[in-house]
């Protein structure tokens, strides 16, 4: 269980520096590692989804989680919420290990870590009504006796903006974010201490998502629950989150504070990705063209490349990089796996 | 190839109504659209305001069960409306292109990419195999595909999604149309990704002089590349201008509503202004102004009347009662 710690004790010190000592951490995750094997028996391909990826949640705290698709964002949500066992790695909830998936491991982590989901069209059975869909959760750990429960689902639709006489409806006779805010009542039914939102604004439309997003907030202030927001809109992740991870394919490449991340990125792909970010200003016109180009397609996490994963499309890659694999490093307020940060840093075009 | 001057698309008091399931549906009513040659139009629009079936409708691509009607609908000089149904087909593709949002179900699956490309050359300009392989494979050089001649025999799945995308704009582009309809190209795809297609289309334009109808309801997109911009809202068109002025100062309070409810990095630790409420179905909008009940400026005659679009400043339309007092509170 602990032969990769040696190489995280690093990362962790750094961590160390950055943190608020006040606050509890709810959530931890060292050195998380998940492969998929695929293809044929004979001659079977792994995909290193997530590799190595530490991360801590304190308390009421919203950690952002950026990336491009196939970077493993959802299979590290998977993880954190018990939905995957990890390969490699600890996971610690509450300081309690919950890695190994056990029965009372499950039981824990279902208690305190809920999920959100993406689409919010797939992820509510169509032939339950509000009201068991709600309580589910409670029934399914038995937390609360029947009779109890249908208080507890009124109290919840109050709490994301619904109507308690809505219960006996159906999900069909909502609209998009009403159906997102029945998966949150869902999700908070436990009182979790962690929700983990699987890009859980971004099948909504703008106008809808921005009452999603104030909601998210708003529960995150009288409930004191820990957020983990995972969404490719770069945008909306500096909107919530207090710090902010951006990965590149299964690993992080760069974490710290929301501000110093996106104004100061010191990791040559967070640059590249902010500055393909099309900015919500009439006066930035012109940024896309002006914009860090990256060649190459994004690489398949089948195979990765040997050294820094963002080796081939780097434009600051050296051999050093093809060879070894950066470690994530406290620097100028944040840490960053890059061999290049400093130059990168100061180089910067955003 | 026609005089430059001409607009690339000229639709005015377009109407789409859904027949099916025993009831009539509104969902585009009375759109009025220009695109001129070498422009940049951006159509913004929410799910289910009518953007998608508007372009669909331009195209003639539409089911037994949909009812098509407009005063005029020219695209680049041909007056559609004059024209047989195989004339039309002829003209897809050759002068007018749609690019789709879903590359994958866009694509057929068991033609190689070469084939599907090369397709375009020998129906309508009668290529051979040989002339056909080689216009694909110099197409997919064009939209950034790297090694199209190894790559021109390979079959969809094997190509990501953003090449996927990028080989849809191959096609629509290939016979060099007067007007493209881009239907969300950007929506299913990463932000690098997203960023080089923007650059391609807007590097096409330029090279070509095509008119772009581009469809999206991403205001981050629409701040980038649009020359002129118009809202749609319920079926309708409810604000117009120059892309400039109408984000700057929206005359429209959906278009305000819309602007202000992007996160912005400025705004960052207070709640995002949002629009109460969700968009209206298309069979049931609201009487008046479709977005009275979401709207906060809304008094007595929203609620009865409904605004028509008029010119409220120089080159711009809006569809708003109030459209003159919100645009002189902004400036003041």
């Amino acid at each position: 269980m602990n032969s990769s710690a040696d190489g995280v004790d690093a990362s962790r010190a750094g961590a160390a520096a950055t943190l608020v000592p006040e606050r509890r951490v709810v959530l931890e995750a060292t050195d998380l590692r998940r492969t998929f094997t695929g293809g044929s028996r004979l001659r079977p391909t792994h995909v290193s989804a997530v590799h190595g990826v530490s991360l801590t949640l304190h308390a009421g705290e919203t950690l952002g989680i950026v990336g491009e698709s196939g970077c493993g964002k959802s299979t590290l949500a998977r993880m954190l919420v018990g939905l995957e066992k990890p390969d490699g790695g600890t996971l610690r909830y509450h300081g309690t290990d919950v890695t190994r998936g056990r029965a009372a491991d499950r039981r824990l982590l279902r208690t305190g870590v809920q999920m959100i989901f993406q689409d919010p069209y797939t992820s509510l059975d169509p032939r339950m009504n509000v009201g068991d869909i709600i309580a589910e959760p409670m029934a399914a750990t038995r937390s609360a006796p029947a009779a109890a429960r249908r208080a507890r689902v009124a109290e919840l639709l109050g709490l994301v903006g619904l109507a308690p006489d809505m219960m006996s409806r159906y999900p069909h006779q909502f609209s998009g974010g009403q159906r997102q805010r029945i998966g949150i009542a869902r999700a908070l039914a436990l009182d979790p201490d962690v929700l983990v939102c699987d890009e859980a604004v971004s099948a909504l439309d703008v106008s809808v998502q921005a009452q999603v997003i104030n909601l998210l907030a708003d529960l995150q202030k009288r409930l004191g629950v820990a957020i983990l927001f995972i969404a490719h809109d770069l945008s909306v992740v500096r909107h919530i989150a207090d710090r902010v991870g951006v990965m590149y394919l299964g690993r992080i490449a760069e974490e710290g504070d929301t501000e110093v991340v996106y104004d100061r990125p010191a990791h040559p792909y967070t640059q590249a990705l902010l500055s393909a970010t099309p900015s919500h200003s009439r006066a930035d016109r012109g940024k896309l063209s002006r914009r860090r180009v990256l060649g190459g397609e994004p690489p398949s996490p089948v195979n990765p490349p040997a050294g820094c994963r963002f080796n081939p499309r780097c434009w600051l890659a050296t051999d050093e990089c093809r060879t070894e694999q950066p470690p994530l490093r406290a620097l100028a307020l944040r840490e960053v796996a890059c061999h290049h940060a400093e130059q990168a840093l100061a180089e910067a075009v955003v | 190839m026609n005089p430059a001057g001409t607009a690339a698309l000229r639709v005015r008091d377009l109407t789409v109504t859904f027949t099916g399931g025993g009831r009539e549906v509104h969902a585009v009513r009375n759109v009025d659209l220009d695109v001129a040659r070498g422009e940049f139009v951006a159509l913004l629009g929410e799910s289910g305001s009518g953007k998608s079936v508007t372009a669909r409708a331009v195209m003639g691509l539409t089911d037994e069960y949909t009812r098509v009607s407009a005063a005029e609908l020219v695209v680049a000089g041909t007056d559609l409306l004059t024209l047989s149904e195989e004339e039309r087909r002829l003209m897809r593709g050759e002068r007018m292109s749609l690019v789709l949002q879903d590359a994958l179900s866009a694509l057929n699956p068991v033609m190689t990419i070469g084939n599907q490309i090369g397709e375009l050359f020998r129906v309508h300009r009668g290529a051979t195999r040989k002339q056909a392989r080689a216009a694909a494979i110099e197409l997919l050089g064009l939209v950034g595909i790297p090694a199209p001649a190894n790559r021109v025999d390979d079959y969809p799945h094997q190509f990501s999604g953003g090449m996927r995308q990028r080989i849809l704009i191959a096609m629509a582009i290939a016979l060099e149309p007067e007007m493209l309809i881009a239907d969300e190209p950007t929506t299913a795809l990463d932000v690098t990704v997203q960023a080089q297609i923007l650059d391609l289309l807007g590097r096409l334009r330029d090279q070509l002089g095509m008119g772009i109808l581009l469809i999206t309801h991403d205001l981050g997109v629409v701040m980038e590349v649009a020359d002129r911009l118009a809202v749609m809202y319920a079926g309708r068109i409810v604000e117009r201008g120059d892309a400039d002025t109408v984000l700057d100062l929206p005359a429209h309070p959906y278009t305000q509503a819309l602007l202000r409810s992007v996160p912005d990095a400025a705004a960052r630790g207070h709640d995002l202004l949002t629009i109460p409420g969700s968009p209206p179905s298309p069979a049931q909008t609201p009487p008046g102004c479709s977005f009275n009940p979401r709207c906060q400026m809304a008094i007595d005659i929203c609620r009865t009347e409904r605004p028509p679009l008029r010119v409220v400043a120089e080159g711009r339309a809006s569809a708003c009662h109030r459209s003159e007092e919100l645009l002189h509170e902004l400036v003041s």
